[in-house]
């Protein structure tokens, strides 16, 4: 599955849609950065509620093609605009992090022959 | 700073002046607005340096004592002058301004010897003096221009503010290249990675509490050594190692600074704060103890796991700290 299949796939609100288009590597579910900053891995979609600049700042650094914002959390517009500079989706559920992470294992595990 | 130290401008101790100038017409001299006691080092440093010759009209245009003023006058219009020293030989005996000349016109007195109407008492200047006797003497005693004789006290020369403003100009022109290719050389030497060692060096200042730039360090860091062409397997260990001690820096320093340098077989991180310092350095290395307060952890900072982070991705690792004191975290990945 690539970035721009995301939202389609999983009833997704698209915030920041100016993004290099790739495939997804698989996902990873924090709201803590460090944790995030050391486990996630590249080309992967992060899963979390934390929405501000410096999940922007973390996805960049360990190269996350994608925010994906719980819990219908409001995203500042400093963390679009910093998203939209680095290339990475910012997208958007209403659902909480474990019903974002079901739906998204299970999309990437459908086609992925590895799994995510 | 090489001041002229004996018989500065205005000290009497070499040459003393008349302390009643002779009046005379169309003296009027604009001002040099240099002060020989304080300015800008630089603009010292040359007044101090340049000397009286340098600045002088050399040779000089003159007159003998048996000269008429006619000729005098005629001695201006073809040269363009306002003053003409009158002299015997190379002896300075005195000095006919425009004036004088205005004054002989007026009194009918135009045949009659420069001698009968010059101004005797006449302050000149010594040519090994520094320029800052010529700024002194011009905006002291208003004068058009000052003789200048030199150590035997041969009149070898004539100086005007003109002459001092140009001279000081074209000095100062020279000064300000010469400034501006140091500052440039220096930003070069700065901007440019020094190719002798094939190295990279970064350094970045970290504001407390300044979330709006955290990360900016790393992620200048990770543009460098992608740059450097390096295996991003290590680019992520260095920019998880530098972003842990840069937001380190910002949520728990007084401020502090991260510095990289990258090549020959290692990515050293350094990062140095200037306090409060850590009580417990061996509590602080453990995984999930964090001294963060609520609103930090609200951002999803502060869950202990910094320093952990950043002594896992490295292959050399050393943490210097104490209360009242600076931290220093050294973190160097191999390759």
């Amino acid at each position: 599955m690539r970035t721009s299949e995301l939202a389609g796939a999983l009833g997704l609100e698209v915030l920041q849609g100016e993004f290099g288009d790739r495939e997804i590597s698989g996902g990873y579910t924090s709201d803590l950065l460090s944790d995030v900053m050391a486990n996630a891995k590249d080309g992967a979609v992060l899963v979390t509620i934390q929405a501000h600049k410096n999940t922007v700042a973390v996805a960049s650094l360990v190269g996350l093609a994608a925010v994906l914002v719980c819990n219908g959390r409001e995203a500042p517009q400093d963390m679009l605009e910093a998203a939209r500079a680095e290339g990475i989706a910012v997208l958007r559920s209403a659902s909480t992090q474990f019903e974002v992470s079901g739906r998204l294992y299970a999309a990437l595990a459908a086609q992925a022959p590895a799994g995510a | 700073m090489h001041y002229y130290r004996q018989g500065r401008p205005g000290s009497g101790a070499r040459h003393a002046l008349p302390t009643a100038p002779a009046p005379g017409y169309l003296n009027y001299m604009p001002s040099v607005p240099i002060s020989p006691e304080s300015g800008p080092q630089v603009v010292l440093e040359l007044i101090y340096r340049l000397k009286v010759r340098d600045a002088m009209s050399s040779p000089v245009i003159w007159a003998s004592p048996g000269a008429s003023m006619r000729a005098v006058q005629y001695l201006m219009r073809d040269n363009r002058i306002t003053g003409v020293p009158v002299a015997v030989e190379d002896r300075l005996v005195g000095i006919v301004s425009m004036g004088d000349v205005i004054e002989a016109l007026d009194a009918g007195r135009m045949d009659e010897p420069v001698e009968s109407r010059m101004t005797r008492a006449v302050i000149s200047l010594e040519d090994d003096m520094p320029l800052a006797f010529a700024t002194t003497y011009i905006n002291r005693y208003k004068f058009g221009r000052f003789p200048v004789l030199d150590r035997e006290a041969r009149l070898v020369g004539i100086v005007t503010s003109s002459d001092v403003v140009r001279s000081l100009l074209v000095a100062m022109n020279r000064e300000v290249e010469r400034l501006e290719e140091k500052l440039a050389a220096a930003a070069a030497a700065e901007a440019a990675p020094p190719p002798a060692d094939g190295r990279v060096r970064l350094s970045f200042q970290v504001t407390r509490f300044d979330f709006e730039n955290a990360g900016k360090a790393s992620a200048e860091i990770k543009k460098a050594l992608k740059g450097l062409g390096l295996d991003p397997a290590l680019i992520r260990r260095a920019a998880v190692a530098s972003y842990e001690l840069e937001l380190n820096q910002v949520i728990h320093s007084e401020g502090g600074s991260i510095a990289c340098v990258a090549g020959a077989g290692s990515v050293e991180i350094r990062a140095e704060d200037r306090g409060p310092g850590i009580p417990d350095v061996e509590a602080a290395m453990r995984e999930g103890f964090s001294t963060a307060n609520e609103w930090i952890r609200s951002l999803g900072f502060g869950a202990g796991m910094g320093l952990p982070n950043a002594r896992r991705v490295s292959d050399d690792f050393s943490i210097d700290s104490g209360p009242g004191r600076g931290t220093t975290v050294r973190c160097r990945i191999n390759y």
